[in-house]
């Protein structure tokens, strides 16, 4: 920590600790209200919520005062103990994400060593929740929506962690801040005025982060585990009230920080080109920035899942194992090449 | 360190209560899950003991793939809810007894070879760095070895599952 900010250990933490329980249904917000709210009514001719605050604003917080109020509801034959831990597994997994998401040199709630692995890591614990959830919901609708969920995210982690291989060779550390310093002082061509995104030597490994990122968020091109208007609900068909606004909070939570991730990773995090990498004035707009780099990313995640139609089961099975798990190999081994000649 | 020892004892206490529990409960589920608590507890163990990475990697390799095929084996083939009438083999004297077996060499071997010795305070703190220096130098040929041993196992499932 800097002098700005010299607290004891345990005030540091629960300053931190408090930030992030305020961001992350603060994020959801955003998202939901931003682009699941509006973009979609505007890019389908229609005028979205409008009635509840300026522009319809406050929609969301009704739905959320909404679902608190309704009935807590168990299906009879349901394995009561798994049915409600189930949500705050999911849940947990959202929160700890966020542990490590940097937005700004010293804005960060705990800069790990092990960074990305850590976040990766975390971001697979979800599938626990889901297979918990569709099993003790007694439904067999359910039970199948777990394993149709579990199937997709366990496919789709391979390639996402592979995609983030490329990154971390290129940058040397694991370490999220490490890998925005890499970007910062980078340079291309020996031209360094904005550092060297990721983006630019990375561009394979981004997209296929984005695309996994897009499985594992389960959006549209590949929202089998819940395909609501064809088949009886997902995982979560027996959930209701506060149980499902967990899930729904969670599912948009990850969202965002999956898009915190490749802001990190891909697009310079929270580094403004012109300022020195440890200058104390990005610890007050990194924040900014990165809410605009991650607003950016969450829109082409929203453009996508509004776009295209949904991909049956067994292309999304042939697209993970046989397209983008070895292109994302071939980048590694190009990568390694790369960083080895020059 | 009064605050290590404390988390060391809550932990502790969860693992082992979780472990008792997976082998005495009759929902295979049930059981599942009380082992994913045990492996979560070993991992807080690893985090205790400053090695970041293994703790990590305990979360990735066994909670996230390895506990997660398990349930998904079992939720694929047969998970019925409510208690099974037997879930405990007729060998399992003898499984109690190779594991308190088991359980005594580790503990004597353990106190025999360490004694009182005590980790220092500030202990080393085991960079992610540091661990990957030394399996692609020092233990390069264990390592090389486990890829292989692994390799061999992945062609050996494929073989066995594949039918014609």
């Amino acid at each position: 920590m800097t002098t700005l900010l010299a607290l004891p250990y345990w005030q540091e933490t629960a300053i931190k600790l408090g930030v992030a329980l305020a961001v992350i249904p603060t994020t959801s917000l955003i998202l939901v209200y931003l682009f699941l709210f509006k973009m979609m009514a505007f890019m389908q001719s229609r005028l979205g919520p409008n009635d509840t605050g300026p522009y319809g604003s406050l929609q969301l917080i009704a739905e959320a005062i909404k679902f608190l109020q309704k009935e807590d509801i168990h299906p009879a034959q349901a394995d009561r103990r798994v049915f409600r831990m189930a949500p705050v597994v999911v849940l947990a997994s959202t929160f700890l994400l966020y542990v490590v998401l940097p937005a700004g040199p010293d804005a960060v709630v705990q800069n790990l060593d092990t960074g990305v692995f850590y976040a990766m890591a975390v971001s697979s614990l979800s599938v626990l929740g889901i297979l918990m959830a569709g099993w003790a919901s007694a439904n067999k609708y359910a039970l199948l929506g777990g394993l149709r969920a579990a199937g997709q995210l366990i496919a789709y982690e391979l390639p996402l962690i592979l995609a983030v291989m490329g990154v971390v060779v290129q940058a040397e550390t694991l370490n999220l801040q490490g890998i925005v310093h890499a970007q910062a002082t980078g340079e291309i061509f020996g031209f360094g005025a904005i550092g060297n995104p990721f983006i630019l030597t990375q561009f394979l490994a981004f997209l296929i982060f984005m695309i996994a990122a897009q499985a594992e968020l389960t959006q549209t091109p590949f929202d089998m585990p819940v395909a609501e208007t064809e088949l009886v609900g997902g995982f979560h068909v027996e959930y209701t009230g506060f149980r499902f606004l967990l899930f729904f909070m969670a599912e948009f939570g990850t969202a965002f920080a999956f898009s915190a991730l490749a802001a990190v990773m891909f697009l310079g995090g929270w580094w403004i080109p012109g300022f020195d990498v440890d200058d104390n004035i990005l610890n007050i707009l990194g924040p900014g920035v990165m809410l605009a780099k991650i607003l950016l990313v969450a829109f082409f995640i929203f453009w996508v899942r509004f776009t295209y139609p949904r991909l049956r089961e067994d292309q999304l099975q042939k697209f993970a194992w046989k397209i983008l798990i070895p292109l994302a190999l071939a980048n590694i081994v190009l990568t390694g090449i790369f960083k080895v000649v020059f | 360190m009064v605050a290590q020892n404390i988390f060391f004892g809550i932990i502790a206490a969860v693992v082992v209560v979780s472990a008792l529990r997976m082998v005495t409960t009759r929902n295979i589920v049930h059981a599942a899950l009380y082992l994913v608590a045990v492996l979560a507890g070993l991992g807080a163990l690893y985090i205790l003991l400053t090695a970041e990475f293994i703790a990590t990697t305990q979360v990735l390799v066994y909670i996230g793939a390895v506990m997660v095929l398990f349930l998904f084996g079992i939720m694929l083939t047969k998970a019925p809810l409510g208690n099974v009438m037997k879930m405990t083999g007729p060998q399992w004297p003898i499984a109690a007894a190779v594991s308190v077996l088991l359980a005594g060499v580790t503990v004597y071997s353990l106190i025999d070879h360490f004694g009182s010795d005590r980790l220092a305070n500030d202990g080393p703190v085991f960079r992610t760095a540091h661990v990957s220096d030394e399996v692609f130098s020092t233990y390069i040929v264990p390592f090389e070895a486990v890829s292989v041993l692994l390799l061999a196992a992945l062609i050996g499932a494929i073989v066995l599952a594949r039918k014609d």
